[in-house]
């Protein structure tokens, strides 16, 4: 059981599975640490863009990896839309309403895609599916491994907006201090919009990865978001770098556990987790005090 | 809250719902003016199991399409069916029945799942309402003495009795090539309770089993579990879990070169299933199950079958099961002569029904139970699934080993 026939693609496999958990939670990071909310839609619009990767493969033919150039600019419309017209005006600003709505707007989306494509698991069969890599002593499936790729490339382009692009300083600068870039200058319903744009864009591409290896159905995206909360606190709330090492660390742990406590219990590995670095270190790896 | 810039105002709010439910409401309050019988349709349409419920509801409805198109049911007329939503949940079931209640209906079809089932039936025993579980299949909603509740399905001590017994028949007609078994379930009431019975029973059929592996519902990844399945080669591995993880599971193993010389589930999620045949014709290959199934000899089976295709849908045991069940309650409240709730109960108590889509023996109820009932094994050959057993009911001979 122990054997490093086992052990290691165990690992290998976390990895690539955590990559995904990252990028999930790279959106609900920056969301949280620009608007300080939890936003409860993240799961709703993973489904939502999990349908959309679905349909753009099935009606227009376009593959997953070539739709998320699409959906990518589409769903950062969709995000600024809901957070500039809809959860910001709504939430007259107290952020704790925003919470509420976020909670209402996952309700919302996700039985209008019960109502719209019922609760029916689809999938889709792209050629390169069930292709691997021969490692010899494990085959790592080729989607899972681009996947992998694409994540590191999304974190590093989302570290560079908000290091060298004013957008991103504006989005800094309202994260730390939000009363003091309003006196800046700086529109915070705009950068609040842009935020949640920006989180919603991840989500997109999340969706893109996932397609061809997973299913999508109404509820998918929940089993996501629980484990995205965990990374955004390990890896601190609001730290791109922390979302991403906090991906990977849950995605091995959740592999491990599962193989050596069973599936059913491999679960709680993380939560362990999650219960000690609240109780250790609660601003997690990469957080900074408020 | 204030109302500020809101676009409604509390008072179009109300006024535009109360318009909108008097809308709804209003057709039922039309209806209810005819002569004919209510029938409670009861499913998990929303929620977790919202597919199984669909599929559940399409069955039940076209029976009653039918029933309605040919005159309805002697001496009581159409059928007007009361749909309800269980959500998922046990509570959701026992709120629906509290409504089909007070709309009086005759009797109640559906529940799905067992634990819904469960609710469903002693929510209805408190009114006397006769209850046909449409699938739910724990061993308890029989033998809890409700007078009430009737299930035509087999229940989940009969099916694993089957599966078990057709899995050494079709093991010894080859030669006994599997020695050595895997079990892949879920760890919800199902798989859990059929692992427990497979651990118990499977040795003394001359199987060794290797390891229990259980996951939850739902499981992102199965490659961990693939890895162990390979490392350890066993002969044979039994999975029992939903649709969603099946499928997940399949294609891992395919994916990772896993061959055991058989897959053979029990209650199998995906493997009777023509959309994962459909979607995935080389994971599904020569994978067996022991499941609900349809009898493939019945013309009228197959002419719903063709008709539930024609409407794009799959014909899933969801909609064959919930059709015959439909079939069965319009037979007792035609042989009771009344839409009465303690001669229904009675008649089906009573019932022989013949006229089901189902690979059964005569229908008998025993405490509720239908010890006709029975699952059937299939195989997944040449692109479709076949039944291989009872031989009764088998279109092919089973495919063991698969071949490699």
């Amino acid at each position: 059981m122990l054997s490093p026939v086992i052990l290691i693609p165990a690992i290998l496999n976390g990895l690539l599975t955590g990559a995904v958990y990252a990028l999930v939670a790279l959106g609900l990071t920056l969301i949280y640490g620009v608007l300080h909310i939890i936003n409860f839609a993240h799961g709703a619009l993973l489904s939502a863009a999990l349908f959309a990767a679905f349909f753009a493969f099935k009606l227009l033919g376009l593959d997953p990896y070539l739709a998320a150039f699409l959906l990518a600019p589409a769903f950062f419309a969709l995000g600024y839309g809901l957070q500039r017209f809809i959860i910001g005006p709504a939430s007259r600003g107290d952020d704790r309403n925003m919470l509420l709505i976020t909670l209402g707007l996952s309700v919302v989306i996700e039985n209008v895609l019960l109502y719209a494509f019922r609760g029916d698991t689809r999938t889709i069969e792209v050629p390169y599916a069930f292709e691997t890599i021969d490692l010899g002593f494990t085959f790592l499936p080729i989607p899972r491994v681009i996947g992998f790729g694409v994540v590191f490339v999304v974190a590093l382009l989302l570290w560079a907006i908000m290091r060298f692009t004013d957008t991103g300083k504006a989005i800094r600068a309202v994260a730390k201090e939000k009363l003091g870039a309003q006196l800046a200058g700086i529109d915070v319903a705009h950068v609040y919009a842009m935020t949640f744009g920006l989180g919603s864009a991840c989500v997109a591409v999340a969706a893109c990865l996932l397609i061809p290896t997973y299913y999508v159905n109404p509820m998918v995206g929940d089993a996501f978001v629980l484990i995205a909360f965990t990374i955004v606190v390990l890896g601190g709330m609001g730290s791109v770098p922390g979302a991403l090492i906090g991906g990977l660390v849950i995605g091995v742990v959740e592999s491990l556990s599962g193989l050596f406590l069973g599936e059913s219990l491999g679960q709680i590995g993380i939560f362990v987790i999650f219960i000690a670095v609240l109780l250790v270190r609660p601003t997690g790896l990469f957080g900074v005090k408020a | 809250m204030s109302e500020g810039k809101f676009p409604f105002s509390r008072r179009t709010f109300l006024a535009t719902t109360a318009l909108g439910a008097a809308t709804v409401a209003m057709p039922s309050v039309l209806r209810a003016q005819g002569a004919g019988v209510k029938l409670g349709i009861l499913h998990p349409v929303s929620g977790a199991l919202s597919y199984s419920g669909t599929q559940g509801r399409l069955g039940a409805t076209i029976a009653i399409d039918e029933i309605n198109a040919a005159g309805g049911i002697k001496g009581l007329g159409k059928i007007d069916p009361v749909l309800g939503d269980a959500q998922s949940s046990a509570e959701g079931g026992t709120a629906e029945v509290e409504k089909m209640n007070s709309a009086g209906v005759a009797a109640i079809v559906g529940g799905y799942a067992s634990a819904v089932c469960l609710a469903v039936s002693q929510a209805a025993a408190r009114y006397d309402l006769p209850y046909v579980v449409d699938v739910g299949v724990a061993d308890s909603i029989v033998t809890r003495g409700l007078k009430n509740t009737f299930r035509f399905g087999p229940g989940f001590g009969v099916i694993a009795k089957t599966a078990l017994s057709n899995l050494a028949a079709i093991n010894d007609a080859a030669g006994k090539p599997a020695k050595t078994v895997m079990i892949v379930h879920e760890d919800s009431l199902f798989g859990s309770g059929l692992a427990k019975l497979l651990n118990a029973q499977l040795p003394a059929q001359g199987f060794q089993i290797l390891e229990t592996i259980p996951h939850p519902t739902p499981t992102r990844d199965f490659n961990n579990v693939v890895l162990k399945i390979k490392a350890q080669n066993p002969d044979l591995v039994i999975p029992a879990n939903y649709y969603n993880e099946y499928v997940l599971l399949a294609r891992t193993m395919q994916q990772q070169k896993v061959k055991p010389k058989g897959i053979y589930s029990v209650l199998g999620g995906a493997a009777s299933s023509y959309k994962f045949v459909k979607e995935f014709p080389e994971a599904a290959k020569y994978i067996m199950d022991c499941n609900h199934w349809f009898d493939p000899k019945n013309p009228k089976a197959l002419a719903l079958k063709k008709k539930v295709e024609d409407q794009g849908q799959f014909f899933t045991y969801e909609v064959y099961m919930n059709y015959s069940c439909v079939l069965l309650v319009a037979d007792a409240l035609a042989r009771a002569g009344s839409a009465d709730r303690a001669k229904v109960t009675e008649a089906l108590a009573s019932s022989t029904f013949k006229d089901h889509v189902m690979p059964y023996g005569p229908t008998k109820f025993v405490n509720g139970q239908n010890e006709g009932a029975a699952p059937a094994n299939t195989q997944v050959l040449d692109g479709d699934i076949k039944v291989v057993l009872p031989v009764a009911f088998a279109q092919a001979k089973p495919v063991f080993p698969m071949p490699a």
